[in-house]
């Protein structure tokens, strides 16, 4: 298969198993550089678990991603961020804090903490940041004082501190009220855009799926056995780009019964 | 209206929880005043004022012996032998709760052999510890260790565990470091229960030091009333038994005090006990 230059992630027949469960099969994908692609699918139809995978929290049982070409590492790196629905920024830490994670992690190396000028550079450093997420007056305060839709902005803010190339977000905004969940959109789109980032995002409201993707993919089960639920793991049934111009398909009949292979 | 959604205000919660302590001294002033009706000089039930007395004498006079004062010495010396087993049994529980709860290879090898040690009753090691230790500091000390650490290490371990997994991969995905991930993000959400560890262990280690100094000591708050329990002298071991009651009050709160200053963000929801 010919590599294409601006193909970032290439996925082959990937599958995994849990306890010996089907829970992904045969999934195959060519995501380009700058992709926002939005998942969307039934429960327990693999959605998270593709994401785990994508981030390698997970190992697959079959198959392979490629990102840019290579084989993806085997563990976290931090060329691709994550925003999780919750335990998303550290507790312990204030706003601030949060934020300087990433520069300290990468200046100091046996303990992970700057002090003194180089700690007040990366106070500064953060600033601009801080300004952009609207948390300045509250970045002296620990995440729990934070209301939902501050604390997953702050949650994003840090998922990009150290300017990933991929950015995953597992139902981010699954918790928040709609209102602020659409000041989310505009500012997780503004971000998309001046970073140029391929975004894969788990969601479980299709109108938020076609609102914001560029590409939509529908997981879900092809093959069932009415007398073995768990006997087949879940598959890319849909695959819509989005550009917004054309006439769509209505959501809400997206999940009628699918075609067969 | 249901009782379990009746407030209690301020004044009626001190009120209710003075209530039991009280109770309990009325019934004992009653007890001891009908016994000494019968026998002025009863040594099981002595009046509040001969505790009193008692207690004095021991903290502000010296002892006609050794010219110490020995409720001053007994508290002095029994604080060092729990200051130092705890400190001990902290650290261990520090460095082996955290590397068993974040490190499978270390977990594998050690978390069934702690298991199993946390299930030996101290005390049964007690005589081993004054055959190889003598009976010095060191084995009193060594039994409070080997009977807090293996629980205390057990509880930060699983407090590790506990850590979600959201977190760490976070860190990961920071670019953090094993050590980086376990100096910013294990160690200070671990602290917290680290105190909560060491309160609850603070309990049995009491009884250790009491049943240490019991058995073989010359000085120490423990070896103090089974000393005066030779000669029935209840006006001694009683005020002992509220001073040891109290000093473990003191600590319990203060360690309290201290988690919620340094830790503010691990008591914003919700009261702990």
């Amino acid at each position: 298969m010919m590599q294409d230059s601006s193909t970032k992630i290439d996925i082959r027949n990937l599958g995994q198993n849990y306890d010996g469960r089907p829970v992904l099969e045969r999934v195959n994908l060519r995501v380009t550089a700058g992709s926002f692609c939005t998942i969307v699918g039934a429960s327990g139809c693999g959605k998270s678990t593709f994401l785990r995978l994508l981030l390698s929290q997970e190992r697959p049982a079959s198959g392979a991603i490629l990102l840019d070409g290579e084989p993806l590492p085997r563990q976290p790196t931090p060329d691709r961020g994550i925003v999780f629905q919750r335990y998303s920024v550290f507790p312990h830490l204030s706003v601030a804090e949060n934020l300087m994670l990433g520069a300290e992690f990468t200046a100091a190396r046996w303990c992970g903490r700057l002090f003194g000028a180089a700690r007040k550079k990366a106070r500064d450093d953060i600033y601009e940041l801080l300004e952009s997420i609207g948390l300045t007056a509250a970045a002296h305060r620990y995440p729990a004082q934070l209301s939902g839709g501050m604390q997953q902005r702050l949650a994003i803010a840090q998922a990009l501190l150290k300017k990933p190339e991929i950015l995953l977000l597992d139902e981010p905004f699954g918790a928040l009220d709609p209102g602020i969940r659409a000041d989310m959109h505009h500012l997780l789109l503004d971000l998309w855009r001046n970073r140029k980032m391929t975004v894969f995002m788990v969601t479980h409201d299709i109108h938020e799926a076609f609102k914001l993707g560029t590409r939509l993919l529908v997981f879900d089960k092809i093959r069932h056995d009415p007398h073995a639920p768990e006997a087949y793991g879940a598959t890319i049934t849909y695959d819509l780009p989005l550009d917004h111009t054309t006439a769509l398909p209505d959501p809400d009949n997206l999940f009628a019964a699918p075609t067969s292979l | 209206m249901r009782i379990i959604n009746r407030k209690l205000s301020r004044r009626g919660a001190i009120f209710l929880g003075a209530l039991p302590f009280v109770a309990l001294i009325v019934a004992y002033a009653i007890a001891s005043h009908y016994r000494r009706l019968d026998n002025p000089a009863d040594k099981l039930l002595p009046s509040m004022q001969a505790i009193a007395d008692a207690f004095l004498r021991m903290a502000f006079q010296p002892d006609t012996r050794s010219g110490n004062y020995l409720l001053w010495l007994d508290t002095a010396d029994s604080l060092m032998r729990l200051g130092a087993g705890m400190a001990v049994a902290t650290l261990l529980a520090l460095l082996l709760g955290i590397t068993i709860g974040f490190i499978p290879h270390v977990r594998g090898g050690l978390a069934p052999f702690v298991a199993s040690v946390s299930l030996i009753p101290p005390i049964t090691i007690l005589p081993i510890l004054f055959i190889i230790f003598g009976l010095g500091e060191t084995s009193k000390i060594m039994l409070i260790v080997l009977g807090t650490a293996p629980v205390m290490i057990r509880s930060v371990s699983q407090a590790v565990i506990d850590i979600p997994r959201e977190l760490v991969i976070k860190a990961e995905t920071l670019g953090a470091s094993t050590w980086q991930i376990i100096t910013r993000l294990v160690l200070p959400q671990i602290l917290p229960k680290l105190i909560t560890a060491l309160r609850l262990g603070l309990v049995p280690a009491w009884i250790f030091l009491i049943s240490a100094e019991a058995i073989a000591s010359t000085s120490g708050l423990g070896y103090r009333i089974f000393l005066v329990r030779r000669y029935l002298a209840m006006d001694v071991i009683l005020p002992y038994v509220i001073w040891i009651t109290l000093l473990a009050f003191i600590l319990d709160r203060l360690l309290l005090l201290a988690s919620r200053r340094i830790f503010p963000w691990n008591h914003l929801a919700g009261e702990s006990l």
